[in-house]
């Protein structure tokens, strides 16, 4: 008798059984986002009913979304808040720029050239280990209270990022790789331009994602310290007169500013580096 | 059947009388900064259509030995002659291939095949390579998948591609650095006779470098065994087993023999 005819009357027809997920992975989406927004407002009207929290400094929920709206109408119809925004919008763009155009300059430099990275490196690091917002005055003495002390920045705070995004890149083709372009007859410049450089890619767009959010943070520091006709401008005169629900509102529709940035960075990254899986997934999570 | 060498010096096998293709003179390569002596006094002939394989330790030179022969690293003495011409670099005759397909994920198969040609003559080269791409393509059997990005080849077909480029400039010889060493076991037995009826259909004289005894068997017509720090070979064994090889002769009794040499040489290598 053959060991199958001993087991079979045994076994059951059917040994199916379900994988058990716990209910909160299987929330979907936006039902979980909704709940966090909606948990989160009614935490803040509490500690406003309560007053935890004088109501001088802290508006209730209600006072900032009926603010959001006023400030909404305000950009809608044109009005000086777009005029403001306008001027951000133009220091972030510029500065954004910049410190691409810098920091991909000195990331090759760095990156690519035995010179940059003993000479040029050090210096860079111990820049950027300086407290940057310091230099606002500076740069504001220099460039007066236009937009050009903004951008220059909001250029300064960002550019960091993207040097070590692509000098990181250009470092990231592996010994097999380079070796056969070695093989290939390639020249230093043909490996850069069609070996180091496209594998840099995801690397070099994180840097630009940080950019991009460091670079909205410049402007606005800059427009602080340094006047001008910018939204920080706005933040800062409402913040003097106490108008706290319209700073809410105003620091939630220069986020808009950030993430719209973010975006176009998180959707160039997807165009361009669609072969990286990871740089596809990431873009996913951050929408 | 097999000829031993006086004093690292390899003799030709005999019954191999092609054209010889590469020949190697009294090579050694010392690496002076970490005073290792990796290669000494290697002498080797590869004839047309000829397939060689070097088998030996790891740490035994067989690398240097092949970046030599690329032209990627100069011989510290000796002679490196591809088709007459001493080997001062890279070279389009020399086709190369690793243990990593390394394939550019931003470039369609296609794209990657004809990647040497655009290195060194342009785009506009490489586009007119295309329809020769297309039949090597067919060749290594990758029909269809020629406009696929990188990421959707298996390692199995990632490596034919890698053939592919290889093959594209048309090289007088190739060097095979243990190219099949990542796949699995029944893909790597697969793609070595992959590797044989190509070799076979183009006449190709290849040099393969690699860890295993029953592969350099299989595929070569000559085996240089090679002795670690500083290499040298110790023997060149004649592979006389009939063309075209099939898996099954990996039970032959000679095939057995042959190993059993290798075996013999490399473990005694290794107590030493």
């Amino acid at each position: 008798m053959t060991q199958a005819q001993i087991l079979a009357p045994t076994l059951p027809e059917q040994t199916v059984w379900a994988e058990r997920v716990s209910w909160i992975d299987r929330v979907p989406r936006w039902v979980s986002m909704l709940a966090l927004l909606i948990g989160f407002l009614i935490i803040w009207q509490i500690v406003y009913l309560i007053e935890l929290v004088s109501p001088i400094i802290l508006p209730s929920p209600l006072e900032t979304i009926q603010d959001l709206f006023v400030v909404g109408r305000n950009l809608l119809t044109g009005d000086y808040m777009l005029m403001a925004l306008w001027i951000t919008t133009q220091e972030v763009l510029l500065g954004f720029v910049i410190a691409v155009v810098l920091g991909f300059g000195l990331g090759v430099l760095v990156g690519e050239t035995a010179f940059g990275e003993r000479a040029v490196m050090p210096y860079l690091v111990a820049i950027n280990t300086m407290p940057k917002v310091a230099f606002a005055p500076l740069f504001v003495s220099w460039l007066g209270f236009g937009i050009a002390s903004k951008v220059a920045l909001a250029a300064f705070i960002a550019f960091f990022p993207v040097i070590v995004g692509t000098a990181a890149g250009l470092h990231a083709a592996d010994q097999n790789a380079r070796m056969l372009f070695k093989t290939m007859g390639a020249t230093r410049w043909q490996a850069l331009v069609q070996l180091k450089l496209p594998i840099g890619m995801p690397h070099f767009f994180s840097g630009l994602k940080n950019a991009a959010v460091l670079v909205v943070v410049g402007a606005v520091v800059g427009e602080f310290l340094g006047g001008g006709k910018g939204f920080g401008e706005l933040i800062r005169v409402a913040a003097a007169q106490l108008n706290t629900p319209r700073v809410f509102s105003l620091i939630i529709y220069l986020s808009l500013l950030g993430l719209a940035t973010f975006w176009v960075v998180a959707w160039a990254q997807r165009r361009f580096v669609f072969w990286h899986k990871e740089s596809v997934t990431e873009e996913t999570l951050a929408q | 059947m097999a000829v031993l060498s006086m004093a690292g010096e390899a003799v030709a096998p005999v019954g191999l009388m092609g054209r010889p293709v590469y020949e190697l003179r009294g090579v050694s390569k010392t690496f002076a900064r970490r005073n290792v002596h990796a290669l000494d006094k290697v002498d080797l002939v590869l004839r047309e259509g000829t397939f060689s394989s070097i088998i030996g330790p790891s740490g035994c030179g067989k690398s240097t030995l092949l970046k030599i022969m690329a032209g990627l690293q100069p011989p510290s003495s000796g002679s490196v002659v591809l088709e007459g011409k001493p080997v001062m670099g890279p070279r389009r005759d020399i086709g190369m291939m690793f243990q990593q397909a390394t394939l550019f994920p931003w470039r369609t198969t296609l794209e990657n095949i004809v990647l040497p040609i655009e290195i060194r003559d342009g785009k506009a080269a490489a586009r007119a390579k295309h329809d020769q791409a297309r039949q090597l393509v067919d060749l290594v059997g990758l029909k269809g998948f020629e406009s696929v990005y990188p990421n959707e080849l298996s390692g199995g077909m990632a490596q034919r591609a890698a053939i592919c480029r290889m093959l594209i400039t048309e090289p007088a010889v190739l060097l095979l650095d243990e190219p099949f060493s990542a796949l699995d076991e029944l893909s790597r037995d697969f793609m070595n006779m992959e590797l044989q009826r190509i070799c076979l259909e183009r006449n190709a004289t290849t040099f393969l470098v690699t860890h295993s005894i029953a592969e350099a068997v299989i595929l070569s017509d000559v085996v240089y065994v090679m002795s670690p720090r500083p290499g040298r070979f110790v023997e060149a064994i004649t592979v006389d087993l009939p063309r075209p090889r099939t898996l099954e002769m990996m039970t032959d009794p000679r095939f057995g023999a042959l190993v059993h040499r290798i075996r013999s040489h490399l473990d005694k290598g290794a107590f030493q």
